[in-house]
């Protein structure tokens, strides 16, 4: 009896698996990334219903109500949060996979700490599940900015850090070896504590690396944790966790690769370099940055060819697409047509201008990938930055910058450049933007909302 | 015993290469679904979370995995929802009020 059971909860794992791997697929198209989710949710529904009716499976009271607890505040949480708090809801619910790995890798340890191959894989897969959580709850205090997002750096930052992950590898070993559990405590501690450590320098412009990153993390906890399960008596769970967690830690670790070379920059350099705690200094500017009033903005924008609009995180923090949507439409009923360069790390996760724009209402035929467009600004009359800084900073051409190679939006080839930003102040990499004190540059100082609002009213007079 | 170990080192070689061809090819606009999709499906450690608290049999490793349950249920949930009002938006069947799709895109 029990054996058939178990191969109709087999055949279903297949079948989730199967369904996963198209989801993803899908998710290559914006037209079929929907389904490929709705796919991937029923699949995901039936896999964990069915393991309730594994063999030799006991607590259930708990295991629903622990489902029940989760499941509603996860799904409450997700629904009533705004849509501009998506990246900081990315980091939560992607640390909580994380945390729930490492639980899984500990309730194996308490059980099977005798099996030196389990628990070796389990350790493995509590290591980095724990950095995971942790390091996911700090990226996701920075962008709900209950946490300044700008790099922590604590003294002695490398050697401390180094230390702890050394001296928290070292007890997992020894509980290994020693078979003793007074070793699990400062374990799991220690790793907690530099899954903190590593994410505290990390800056606010920087955190689509992270995220990815730690999303391909939990993706590989939850892998191992597969692996230890497959050699206990419900084995069959295991494989499923292996190739869903595989999957993720393959994905996810491409796109961090990709995240960090839209930046030229290693992975490592983003973690570890404290990038954007120190200002760049000894280089003086030629020229001086130009004001300009919305009114002289908007007569220029009237009569261009063809306007382009580079948006960046301040465009998300002063939540203006709405204003953008509005200013776009109204260009266009001039006969003025719109486009939108979108840089790959402009914001705070991967395709987070996308997203923003699209909650607008921007239809994504209108949004532009760096390679497409760069050719386009020399053609351009108004090039319309909007609270973006080091995308479009000309010193990533410059020898010697902190920002050297990294791929830029070229918004000074256009005729006219106006950027929208709230002071003077640095970007994010403290490094001097060039672009402003060029002659075709000039700015319009305002919060972007304020600002682009302001351009909305000039255009309607005119 | 080590078997089942060794067999399913094999699948997620495998499965190495079908994420990294799956996704090679992602355009810039759907970075933000790909990855909250993928946190939604690493969501499965849920199903890890109750067999190992299914067959706990003490105080700690019930309370460890009622832990796992709870955090692995958050995050298929909330990793689903998330996802789901992203591409949402992303959807032309249903433009918004105000929105005229237009034909040429992908």
């Amino acid at each position: 009896m029990s054996a058939y059971v178990s191969d109709a909860i087999n055949a279903i794992y297949v079948v989730a698996v199967l369904v996963f791997i198209l989801g993803l697929k899908a998710m290559s198209s914006p037209v079929t990334a929907r389904r490929g989710i709705r796919y991937a949710g029923v699949a995901m529904l039936i896999a964990v219903a069915v393991t309730f009716f594994s063999p030799g499976l006991s607590n259930f009271l708990l295991i629903i109500a622990g489902v029940a607890i989760g499941g509603l505040a996860g799904w409450y949480w997700a629904r009533v949060v705004k849509m501009t708090a998506m990246p900081q809801m990315v980091a939560m619910f992607n640390g909580m996979g994380g945390g729930a790995a490492a639980a899984i890798a500990a309730v194996e340890l308490l059980s099977t700490l005798g099996n030196q191959v389990t628990s070796s894989l389990s350790v493995a897969g509590a290591i980095i599940g724990s950095i995971s959580i942790a390091g996911s709850m700090i990226a996701f205090l920075k962008l709900q900015g209950w946490m300044p997002s700008k790099a922590i750096v604590l003294p002695a930052r490398q050697f401390v850090n180094t230390g702890v992950l050394v001296v928290g590898v070292a007890s997992g070993v020894l509980l290994l070896w020693t078979g003793s559990f007074f070793w699990m405590l400062p374990f799991f501690v220690l790793l907690l504590l530099y899954g903190i450590l590593l994410t505290l320098p990390i800056g606010g412009a920087d955190m689509p690396v992270v995220i990815a990153l730690f999303n391909a993390l939990t993706g590989v906890a939850v892998a191992l944790d597969g692996f230890a399960l497959v050699n206990g008596p419900l084995g069959d769970a295991g494989y499923a966790m292996v190739i869903a967690g595989t999957l993720v830690g393959a994905s996810g670790s491409l796109l961090t690769l990709l995240m960090a070379k839209a930046m030229n920059r290693s992975v490592g350099n983003v973690f570890f370099s404290a990038f954007g705690a120190t200002e760049e200094t000894g280089v003086t500017m030629a020229g001086s940055m130009k004001p300009i009033e919305a009114s002289d903005v908007a007569a220029m924008m009237e009569y261009a060819n063809q306007l382009i609009i580079v948006p960046g995180y301040g465009m998300a923090v002063a939540q203006a697409q709405g204003k953008v949507k509005e200013l776009a439409e109204l260009l266009e009923s001039k006969g003025v047509p719109v486009k939108f360069a979108i840089h790959p790390v402009a914001g705070r996760m991967p395709g987070h201008m996308n997203v923003l724009l699209a909650e607008a209402g921007i239809d994504y035929s209108k949004l532009f990938d760096r390679d497409e467009i760069n050719a386009e600004f020399p053609n351009t009359d108004v090039a319309l930055v909007i609270g973006a800084n080091d995308v479009v900073n000309p010193a990533a051409h410059r020898q010697g910058s902190p920002l050297f190679g990294m791929p830029i939006l070229d918004v000074e080839g256009a005729k006219n450049v106006i950027v929208i930003k709230r002071g003077q102040g640095k970007g994010f990499a403290g490094v001097e933007n060039d672009l402003f004190y060029r002659d075709n540059c000039h700015m319009l100082y305002g919060d972007a909302q304020a600002a682009v609002g302001k351009l909305v009213a000039a255009l309607k007079q005119s | 015993m080590a078997a089942d170990i060794w067999t399913a080192l094999f699948i997620a070689l495998l499965a190495i290469f079908v994420g990294y061809e799956v996704i090679s090819r992602v355009p810039v606009l759907l970075h933000t679904p790909l990855m909250s999709g993928s946190n939604f499906i690493h969501g499965i450690v849920l199903v890890g979370g109750i067999v190992a608290l299914g067959l706990a049999t003490n105080t700690a490793e019930e309370a460890i995995g009622f832990i796992a349950v709870v955090m692995g249920a958050m995050n298929v949930t909330g990793g689903y929802v998330v996802t789901e009002r992203i591409l949402a938006m992303f959807d032309r069947s249903k433009p918004k009020e105000g929105s005229k799709p237009k034909g040429g895109g992908p």
